[in-house]
Formats: C-alpha cells, structure tokens, sequence
C-alpha cells in the first residue's frame, strides 16, 4: 500500500478547518498560523504530485479507490491524469497566497479560514474524483462555502446580493447536471458511478444528444459561459481577495474541468454534435467579456469581464475537439488561475489602501507600491497573451485548433487580444502611473513581506511558465490525447 | 399460539410502557421542585438504554405476522422503531428546560405513550390495529400541542390539531369500512380483488388520512398553525417522528393494497406524484415570505414531505421498488434527525431571546458560535448540501425517480430545492451577517444548558455522519424493504 496522497491532500484542509473551529476565537495568530502551516502542507504535497506525474506513462495516476456504498456502485475512487494535475497544483497554489493574502481579516477569521478550507477540500476533490457521484458530493462542497465567504466578509454594498445569484446559478447548473448523471448511471445498467466504467458505456447517439447540453453546460455556468455568465462578475467583486482569488482562480476552472469531464469525456457523440453550439457561446463569451471589461470603470469589475473573456477561451479549446485547441485549453485553466490570482491579490492591496477600486480615481501607484505594481503589469502581459509568458504558451495553440476547426471564428476570437491588450494598458497607465491623487499622499503604506512572497510566487509561476512551457504542456498533451481516445479521433 | 418472537416483536413497546410507569411512579415520589430536570434525565436515560436494548435483541430474524395478524415482525417495522425511539431521546433532552413543559411529569409520559402508538403504527398489519395505533399516537400529542394552558397559541394549536386530526381520521375510518364491507377482511395480506370505483375511493379516503399526518398539500394547512402554537420541542417531534410513521405507514399499505402487479399501482403512483408535485411546490414557495422561523420550518417540512413522497412514488414500480423503499428510509432518517436539530436550536434560542422572528436570530454566530455551527449544520443540511445527511437523502430520492422512469419529478424536485436554498441561506444570512441594535452582541450572550448541548451535539455529529458515511446508513435503510414485498 502506497501513501494515499490524494486523500491527504482533499482531506487535510477539512481537517484543519475542524481543528480551528474548536480553538478559542481570540487567538487570532495561532489560528492564521495553522491555517498557513496547513496550506504550506497542501502546497508541498501538490507539488510533489505535480513532480512525480510520470509523463510517459500517462493515464491516471496516484490511484485510490475504497468502496463507498457498493450497494449503488459509488467509490472514492481518485486518480489524476495530465489535465487535472496542473489544477491541483494551481489549487495549492492559491491556497497557500489565498491565506497569506487574507492575514489582515480582523472579523471572524476562524470561521473564514474553516470556510475556505472546506471550499478547498471540495475543489482538490472535484479535481481528483473519478467517481461520478463523489465528484458531485465534492462540487457542492466547493459552492456553498462560496456564499457565506462572500455575505460575511464581502464588499458591504454588493455582498448579500452577489452571495446569493451566485449561489443560485451554481446550485442550478450542477443540479440539472446532476439529473443528467443520475440518467447515465441508470441508462448505462452497470450499476457504477466509476467514470473508467462508464467511459465505456457505449450510450446511443440520441442519449447523449439529449443529455450533453444540460450536463456541459450545467457545469460551465461554473465556468462562466455565455450565457450564463452574470453571476461571476457581481460575485468577484463583492467577494473578499483570498475568496476572489479561488473564485476566479480555481472554481471557474473547477466547471471547466467537470464539464469536460463529465460532458465530453462521458458523452463524446453529444459532444461532436453540439460542438458548433459551444464553440458560438464561446467565441461570444471571449469577445463580449472583452468589450464588457473595457468599458468597466471599477478595477475589479473588469478583472471579473475579463475572467469571463479569458475563461471563454478555455471553452473555446475544448469545443475545438482537437489535440492543439485542447492542450491550450488544459494550460490555459493554469495560466489563467494564476494570473487572474495575482490580479486579484495586487487590486486587494491597492483598495486596503486607497479605499477605492475607481480606476479614474487612482493613480501613481507605481511610487509607492512599486512591487505591486509590477507584478500586475506582469499579469497583464500574461493576460495580452505576449510571447514569454504563460498567456502566449496557452492562447497559440487554442487559436491554431480553433483555425483548424472554424477560421473565421478564429479571426473574430483574435479580435479579443486586441481590446484585452487596450483595456489592460489603459488601467495599468491609469492605476499606476501618472499623478497620484493628493488625498493619497501618505495613505499609501508599504506592502509586508509575506504579501511579496505572494506575488512573487505567483508572477514566478507564469514567466517559468512562458519561458519554460516543457514543464506543462507535455503532461496536459498526455491528458488531452485520452480524452480525443474517447472522442474517436487520434 | 404464543412463541417468544411476539414478545420480541413488541419488546421496545413493553420497554416503553415500563419507562412510562415508572416515570409516573416518580413523579408522585419526588418533591415538585427539583423532580423536572430529574424525570427528563430518567426519561432520555431510559429511551437509551431501550434504544440499545431493542436495536439487539428485537431485530427479526425473518419477517412474520403475530398477535392473529395484527402485526407485522420485520424490518421496516425495527428501522423505524429505531428510529422513533431515538428521535423520542432527543425531544426529551430538549423538553428538560423547556418552560412549564419539562418541569410535569405527564408531558413525558404523553410522549412515552405517543412513541408506543408510532411504533405500532410501523408495523401494524391489519386495518383495526393500524387505526388503534394512529390514534394512541395522536390523542397524546393533541395534548402536547396545547400543553401551555396559559398561553393562547398553544391552546389554538391544541385544538386546531385535534379537530383537524379527528376529521382526518373519521375519513380514513371510512375507506378502511369500505375495505372492510367489499372484501370481507381487515388483515393487510388478505385483501384483493378491488373494482375500479372501489379502487379509487379507497385510495382518495385513505389518503386523505395520511396526507393529513405527513401534512401533504392540500390538506396542510393545520400544520404552520399548530406548529407555531405547540411548545418548540413539540412541534419538532411533531415534524419528525410523527410524520416519519406517517410515512412508514403509507408505504406499507400502499404496497400491501396494492402491489406493483397488480393493476392500480399506475393510478395510485400517478396520484402520488401530482400530490408530492404541490406539496413540494406550495411548501416551498409559501415557505419564501414567512418571517417567523416557526412558520418557516412547518412550510419547509411541508415541502420535505414532498421530497419523501417523490421516493414512495418509485415504490410501485417493479424494478424500482427497493431501492424506493430504501430511498424514503433513508430521507428520513436524514430528515429526522435535521429537523429535530432545527427545532432544538429553535428551542434553545427562544429560550433567551424570547422570541421566534427571523429577524431576532441577527448576531446570533457572535451570541453563541457553537449554537450557529450547529444552525449552519442543519439548515445546510435541509439545503441539500453535502456533507451533510440531506444532500446524499435528496439524491437517492431523485435517483429513485429518476429508475422509475420519472425524470420530470426529479426535475421539479430540483427546481423545488433551488427555492429551498434561497430561505434557507436568508436565514443563515441573518445569523452570520446581520448584527444586533446597537451591535453589542457580547453583552448578550446565549448560555446552553446542559441537555441543549448535549442533543445538539449529537444531532450535529449524527447529520455529519449521515452525510459522509452514508453506505452502512443506507444498508440499514434499504433493509427496511426486506420482505416487504
């Protein structure tokens, strides 16, 4: 018997949110402590997961599997392949700048911390779960933490709102995709939720015709797919940064990934046939995301617009159902988790001081926050997808397989660089350069040392990323090609 | 003829009556002053030590008929024993320091006699029985429900419940003539050949019975107002152990009438789902504008009836039936102990605060933390969220409707819940979010006596568990259909 490490990572965070919940509510530093030491721990094992992937063997990895109910077939069967082992580092990842970000919460932070951790739980376990019903089990877990992270340490005007259409889209989309599930358990007749199992179910074409809509996209809501996509904007803004971060950063990607998953892995006739229909909302979600954000004023706002944009491509690469749209996609889930993380973080930090998220408002915060200020101009050079970076390793390739599909909604989706690069320009002169309003002037404090471990892990990640792209995009290829294996082709 | 399994099979029932003297006995024994909290302890003491001895000793080897037929010895039957019994410990401890509840020695032994009458309720197998034991239940907690005589909701819950409950059941007297006159018999195994009309009316005027106790919509609308009314503790056993029986007894004489073979069990399944359709949809819905977490709960338990009732459905399908059967059990199981939790920490806050308005509980996660967990845990769990016993309850419920080959009632199920998570996570919403005038919560602390904290624990820990560990729990539910068919 190996070290069971997927199981320590999905349940160690639940753990240490129980162990905070019993220690006494003042003793603040002890409790942000343990939630740093637990997210350390988190961090490490995922990268030692990430390390130890053995590209050429491929396949899934890291295999548990311990009967949960054998009554219904139901498993926790667990298992990474190329696609979800960058995730579960991307999730350690921002856990760990999650909670260095998040020191300073003065209200509650035992229950914040509990809260996050078990959102984290559920998302390292959606990401590992090769059982369909624990996949669901752990989504959920993933979603409702969402609503009271945001309503109770949200931004006061928006939080109640934002906390509770988010909550309702996400509840919405996973159940209906949740009654697609229960169809294929019983359609299959093997009486198993193991998702190897029923890869090989075999459904009749007119089955996954009908059920591939309601389950793809009931888990791309998550993903902030057009049309669906209202929720995430409101929630990212009313959200606290640590909670924007793994809202951002880690759940959109957490519908992404499921929808592929379960839509495309599991119904891969549905998914040839439908491919048209996601490749249309897709290309509208990167270019209206795109023009939405450049007209936003609020700084967080058009990072939300732009979360949708970018998360659209992600889509996108998938609904290409080929090898280049798809490993594109798979870097893009990472690429884009870390930058809009540090987005995120680096706007955190400018509202803690200026008390104000106006981009015509701010300005010269480049004198005072000089790393700050770096660090985002790093994000938006991954964000305009420049060669060097992360962004330009993901996007290429998803713009190569959209071409090889459709050219010409290539040509459109190539429109939204364009304006991504005008808008992020636009706010990094207005925000960081020029003068510095007058109300300002000593307002603006330095940033602390574990802030700039933050930022310099997460801007770190993308130019390793962009300069390095070999220490990714081989292992999301070896994912990709079981998934085009199902599909037929390849 | 006498053998030793019908002194098994009706143990936990003698255990109880036992407990019921004795604690009659102590009452008189002990001075008034200190004997309240002394009786509770006796009382939740006893229904442990019968939990423990019954879950061994009067569990069936094989299902049987004794007493002539007039009970059933199986495993429905235990399960729902079990659990009746347990959901009678818990209102216990939550009746000790309820006011001029826990403090009278008859309010325990009504209670006593009410679990008797729900355990006979499970297993009864002959219409005469069946009957003797709805009523045994329900007198005593017609009392219970107007236990505060000074206070004038609870005298209108009273008697709202009793006139109501004796309508219900003169209907139900009705059918159960009707069977009687047409087919010679009374025992549950005996009956067939049923003509169409006979068919019909029989099921309309049983259901109107049971609908009545496991408040079904249209015949609800006693359930808010003798909710609100009856002491907290009460109405939460009201809303869990008594609506469980409800069901138990549903499922047994719906499959004992009428068998998935034979030819109405379309009709009846076709009733069943139109009634868990309105149910679930006029619990949730008139659930949105309530202000008073009483009212709000009785509506949401309204619309969890629907929920259950959505898992009988499957039951008349052939290939669906067990794990129907299974998926009600475990529903209920989960629901129990949910609501009982719920209304425990209704209880406990009232208790201090004074009042039952939504809007009193605002600071209540700074007033008592623990208390909160405690509220986040159940009504997360009445949510449907994992991990937490009522996400795996309502997913086995919808796959069974989903086996039955009725995908659109899971579908309403759905969309009923996503109604639910709206009230639920407002109230959650005034728990964590809002503060009190003046936001000195601090000042007013919300101290938990000792019962309160025990039950509260229990629950909390026994939902968790539910909810993670669900395969044994399951097992245990589905064993319920053994034999039953």
């Amino acid at each position: 018997m190996t070290f069971p490490i997927l199981s320590v990572i999905i349940f160690s965070p639940i753990v240490a949110a129980l162990i905070i919940l019993v220690m006494p509510a003042e003793r603040k530093t002890e409790i942000r402590m343990t939630a740093l030491v637990t997210a350390a721990f988190a961090l490490i094992l995922s990268l030692w997961v990430y390390l130890n992937y053995d590209q050429a063997a491929a396949g899934y990895q890291f295999i548990e599997k311990y009967a949960w109910m054998p009554q219904l077939g139901i498993s926790l069967h667990l298992g990474v392949d190329g696609i979800s082992t960058p995730l579960v580092l991307l999730t350690g990842v921002v856990m760990f700048t999650g909670v260095i970000i998040s020191w300073g919460i003065d209200d509650r932070p035992r229950e914040f911390f509990a809260f996050l951790f078990l959102l984290a739980s559920g998302v390292f376990g959606v990401f590992v779960a090769l059982d369909l019903f624990m996949l669901f089990f752990f989504y959920e877990i993933a979603v409702f933490p969402m609503y009271l992270l945001i309503a109770i340490w949200g931004w006061v005007k928006t939080r109640e709102y934002a906390a509770m259409k988010l909550t309702l889209y996400l509840f919405i989309g996973s159940v209906i995709a949740l009654v697609g599930a229960l169809a294929m358990y019983f359609e299959s007749g093997m009486g198993t939720f193991n998702m190897l199992a029923l890869e090989t179910a075999n459904f009749s074409p007119e089955f996954q015709k009908i059920w591939f809509l309601p389950v793809f996209l009931g888990f791309a809501v998550l993903g902030g797919i057009w049309p669906f996509h209202n929720w995430s904007p409101d929630g990212h803004v009313a959200a606290p940064t640590a909670v924007s971060m793994f809202h951002a950063g880690v759940l959109m990607k957490l519908g992404a990934f499921a929808a592929l998953r379960v839509g495309i892995m599991l119904l891969p006739v549905g998914a040839q046939y439908w491919s048209w229909l996601i490749l249309a909302f897709a290309t509208v979600n990167v270019v209206y995301g795109a023009f939405i954000a450049m007209t936003q004023t609020d700084l967080k706002y058009m990072i939300g617009f732009s979360s949708v944009s970018h998360m659209g491509l992600v889509v996108l690469g998938f609904a290409t159902l080929t090898p280049e749209g798809m490993t594109g996609a798979g870097v893009q889930m990472f690429s884009h988790g870390v930058m809009t993380a540090l987005f995120f973080a680096a706007t955190g930090m400018v509202y803690d001081r200026a008390h104000t998220r106006q981009i015509p408002e701010l300005g010269g915060m480049i004198k005072p926050l000089p790393f700050v200020g770096i660090t985002f101009i790093i994000g938006g050079l991954v964000s305009m997808g420049m060669p060097g970076f992360s962004g330009f390793v993901a996007e290429f390739p998803i713009f190569m397989g959209v071409w090889m599909v459709k050219p010409w909604v290539a040509i459109l989706a190539v429109i939204s660089i364009v304006i991504t690069a005008a808008y992020i320009m636009l706010a990094i002169r207005r925000t960081f350069f020029g003068e510095m309003p007058k109300e300002f002037e000593g307002h603006i404090t330095p940033i602390s040392v574990m802030d700039k471990v933050a930022l310099t892990l997460l801007s770190g990640l993308m130019i390793g990323l962009g300069v390095f792209p070999q220490i990714m995009v081989p292992m999301v290829a070896t994912g990709v090609e079981n998934v085009l294996r199902l599909l037929g082709g390849a | 003829m006498f053998s030793s399994s019908m002194i098994m099979a009706i143990l936990p029932e003698l255990l109880l009556l036992t407990l019921g003297l004795l604690v009659l006995i102590f009452d008189i024994i002990w001075k008034k002053k200190e004997s309240g909290r002394n009786l509770g302890w006796l009382t939740a003491g006893g229904l442990l030590l019968i939990l423990v001895v019954s879950a061994f000793l009067a569990k069936p080897a094989e299902s049987a008929l004794v007493f002539g037929g007039m009970l059933r010895y199986d495993m429905m039957g235990y399960v729902f024993k079990m659990l009746f019994i347990f959901g009678a410990m818990l209102t216990t401890l939550f009746m000790m320091d309820s006011e001029k509840l826990g403090n009278r020695g008859e309010s325990y032994i009504l209670l006593l006699v009410a679990t008797i009458g729900m355990n006979l309720m499970a297993s009864a197998a002959d219409l005469i029985m069946l009957y003797l034991a709805i009523e045994t239940t329900s007198i005593p907690m017609y009392i219970l429900a107007g236990f505060l005589r000074d206070d004038k909701k609870s005298t209108e819950a009273g008697l709202k419940y009793l006139l109501f409950g004796a309508m219900a059941s003169t209907v139900m007297l009705y059918g159960f003539s009707l069977i009687f006159g047409f087919t010679g018999t009374t025992a549950l195994v005996a009956i067939t050949g049923f003509s169409v009309p006979l068919a019909l009316g029989v099921i309309v005027l049983i259901m109107v019975g049971i609908a009545f106790k496991i408040s079904l919509a249209p015949f609800h609308f006693w359930a808010p107002d003798v909710y609100e009314g009856a002491p907290t503790p009460i109405t939460g056993f009201l809303s869990t152990a008594s609506k469980a029986a409800g069901f138990a007894v549903l499922m047994r004489l719906f499959i004992g009438l009428f068998p998935a073979t034979g030819e109405f069990a379309d009709d009846w399944t076709m009733i069943m789902a139109v009634l868990a359709t309105v149910t679930m949809t006029v619990g949730n819905v008139v659930a949105l504008s309530q202000t008073n977490i009483k009212r709000m709960l009785a509506y949401s338990s309204i619309a969890h009836a629907g929920y259950a009732l959505v898992g009988v459905v499957s039951v008349a399908k052939l290939d669906a039936g067990e794990l129907g059967v299974g998926s009600v059990t475990f529903y209920l199981i989960a629901y129990v102990m949910t609501n009982l939790a719920a209304f425990g920490i209704i209880a406990a806050f009232s208790k201090i605060a004074g009042s039952d308005e939504i809007s009193a509980y605002a600071g209540m996660s700074r007033r008592n933390s623990g208390l909160a967990l405690a509220m986040l845990v159940a009504f997360l769990s009445l949510t449907g969220m994992p991990p937490f016993g009522g996400f795996v309850a309502k997913v086995f419920v919808f796959a069974a409707a989903v086996k039955a080959g009725m995908i659109w009632l899971a579908l309403v199920g759905i969309l009923n819940s996503i109604v639910g998570v709206y009230y639920y996570l407002t109230v959650l919403k005034v728990v964590y979010l809002h503060r009190m005038e003046g936001e000195n919560e601090e000042a007013h602390p919300i101290p938990l006596t000792r019962p309160y904290a025990i039950a509260l624990t229990v629950l909390s820990f026994a939902i968790l568990l539910i909810g993670v560990i669900f395969g044994p729990w399951f097992d245990i539910a589905s064993s319920a259909a053994q034999g039953l068919f």
